[in-house]
């Protein structure tokens, strides 16, 4: 049963969010130069008054705006978020269509990037006096100071335009109609060069991360009675320090899904990944706002629910963390 | 030993002082340099670099002189980062100070405030301040501002807790000092050195910041930067590698020297948490 509260309580927490973010993406909405009536007519491609009251009457903009807010959360409340004047579709739709896209992107670059962070780490922290140590804590430090998209340009120089390896954009080859396995694999080739130049810059927070953990938990008493017993240094590396150490990643590895969804704009961007970060490019070329508030809507959707999902990890990972506790 | 000596030890971070000392005077001698705006078409496009004397770095597509471009970036790289990292310790300071200090009810509204600041995710909530507020360099650096400053505030709440009970705080308080003396003149100086350490990492944040916004479009249209480069040479990478390569290596550089310089910081300011290296 405290369980069950807990989850209650964190959906609660989740919600009072969402619809913070609504109330700021609707202030948001009046706060862009020219009302939302002129800015639709905009988009549209119409400029006469008559089309212009039409808009504000049949989108209720002449109400007051407490009227409005109700008006707009209860649309969204019903899926109702706006409709795309550019793209003459319904916003909901446009990224429902995109989503899956960013989420394999996303999903497959969080694995890669905690998977070899977590290795670079561990070893980084076993030679933290040796020079391999140094040298991958070096590059880990290259790759946190590199821009994301700025990596994605010159893999697609090196892997693509000058060794032809790998595909340089898209999701997968157009016109080919593979079906079955045969589109799995070919996705999977169009996946490598994105996922991994998004997961690169996470991979070297993960890495640092992971050694600095791992280093304060060696100092710890229980370390020592390890080593005293005479257990394999290998055995207390991997089920004394690592395992405690991994505690404090998790956490972090929540907060920093957040930030990929954001990158991922750069990086779908950079290789034509048809996901909703390239659908965010695209709104930003177009000054498309309904479509640019509800991707950003979607962003803080996606954020919240990876949060959530790394709480439940993190509680299956320490059961020292009794259920309500927090 | 003295702040120097220890600073001096850390051989990556005199590296960075180094490699960020350049790029200041880059920044600096950039209207000295090339006193025509960078905008300006002063010979053929896709100039290779030293293909023409004058032009040791090329021309871009628009025959625009990329070492121009260059200095010019680099003035505002560091204009932006600077000016948006203090107005987001303008924010995060007193919210922070605040919240530690007086703790309770406050304390909880604070933090309820910054978690939902530090949920939405940064980059793309910094796209859309700078699209709704139109590019310039104003909505740059405030929209950079808004997604930096929770870490402060956090940061700084957790100082303030751990100092407000202290025994030179609680001496303060009993000969009647203000809360507002007590908070400005007792505590906050010794808050400074965590808070000047993580200054120096969100200036380098704040750049890479500054030249994704740029990268898709959104830098002010009047200031050439680095970030405008890349996103411009991204259609030509086939025929011209170095017009992206070269201000991607300039921001690597920048963004690498300030964490090293703030790794330097670290060890000189907290030398008791000095790192296991």
């Amino acid at each position: 049963m405290a369980y069950v509260s807990l989850i209650l309580g964190r959906v609660g927490k989740a919600v009072i969010v969402l619809l913070a973010i609504l109330v700021f993406n609707f202030f948001l909405i009046h706060a862009a130069p020219g009302d939302p009536a002129a800015v639709m007519a905009g988009e549209a491609g119409a400029t006469d008054q008559q089309f212009l009251d039409d808009l504000r009457e049949r989108f209720g903009l002449d109400q007051p705006l407490p009227v409005q807010l109700w008006r707009y959360m209860s649309g969204v409340l019903q899926l109702d978020f706006g409709y795309s004047y550019r793209q003459q579709m319904p916003v909901l739709d446009l990224i429902l269509d995109r989503l899956p896209a960013t989420l394999l992107l996303t999903g497959a670059a969080f694995c890669i990037s905690l998977l070899f962070g977590i290795i670079a780490g561990t070893l980084a922290a076993m030679r933290a006096k040796r020079p391999s140590g140094s040298i991958i804590m070096g590059l880990a430090l290259l790759f946190y100071a590199t821009p994301l998209y700025w990596v994605a340009m010159m893999a697609v120089l090196v892997f693509s335009v000058t060794l032809d390896w790998l595909p340089a954009y898209g999701y997968s080859t157009v016109g080919a109609g593979y079906t079955g396995l045969a589109h799995a694999g070919d996705v999977a080739v169009h996946l490598i060069l994105p996922a991994l130049t998004l997961g690169l810059f996470f991979m070297a927070v993960y890495t640092r991360m992971t050694r600095t953990s791992m280093l304060s938990v060696s100092q710890q008493d229980f370390v020592k009675t390890a080593r005293a017993k005479g257990l394999a240094p290998g055995v207390i590396q991997r089920r004394h320090i690592l395992r405690n150490a991994l505690l404090p990643i998790i956490t972090l590895a929540g907060l920093q899904a957040g930030q990929m969804v954001g990158g991922a704009v750069l990086t779908e961007t950079v290789f034509a990944w048809p996901g909703i970060g390239r659908l965010m490019y695209e709104a930003l070329m177009q000054r498309d706002y309904n479509l640019l508030l509800g991707i950003f809507f979607f962003c803080a959707l996606l954020v919240i629910l990876f949060n959530m999902l790394t709480d439940v990890i993190y509680r299956l990972a320490d059961p020292r963390i009794k259920q309500g506790a927090t | 030993m003295n702040f120097f000596k220890r600073f001096a030890q850390n051989r990556g971070a005199l590296v960075g002082l180094v490699i960020l000392g350049l790029v200041v005077v880059l920044a600096l001698l950039a209207p000295l340099l090339y006193p025509d705006s960078p905008w300006r078409m002063v010979q053929r496009p896709f100039l290779a670099p030293g293909e023409v004397s004058g032009f040791w770095l090329g021309t871009d597509v628009m025959g625009r002189d990329v070492a121009a471009g260059l200095a010019h970036g680099a003035w505002v790289s560091l204009l932006i980062g600077l000016i948006s990292t203090v107005v987001a310790l303008a924010i995060g300071v007193p919210l922070g100070a605040l919240a530690g200090y007086f703790g309770g009810k406050i304390d909880d509204a604070l933090m309820r405030f910054t978690e939902f600041f530090q949920t939405i995710p940064n980059f793309a909530l910094a796209i859309v301040l700078v699209a709704i507020m139109e590019p310039s360099t104003f909505s740059i650096v405030l929209a950079i501002a808004i997604v930096s400053w929770p870490p402060v505030a956090r940061l700084v709440r957790g100082e303030f807790l751990s100092i407000k009970h202290r025994e030179y705080v609680e001496a303060a308080r009993l000969v009647g000092q203000t809360h507002r003396d007590i908070i400005i003149k007792q505590i906050l100086p010794n808050t400074l050195s965590p808070v000047i350490v993580l200054a120096s990492l969100m200036v380098a944040t704040a750049i890479l910041l500054e030249s994704s916004l740029s990268f898709l479009g959104l830098g002010d249209p009047d200031t050439m930067s680095w970030g405008y480069m890349i996103g411009a040479a991204r259609t030509v990478m086939r025929q011209a590698w170095w017009l992206s390569v070269i201000p991607g290596v300039a921001i690597l550089l920048t963004v690498l020297a300030l964490n090293l310089v703030g790794e330097g910081l670290d060890d000189a300011l907290n030398p008791q948490l000095a790192r296991a290296r």
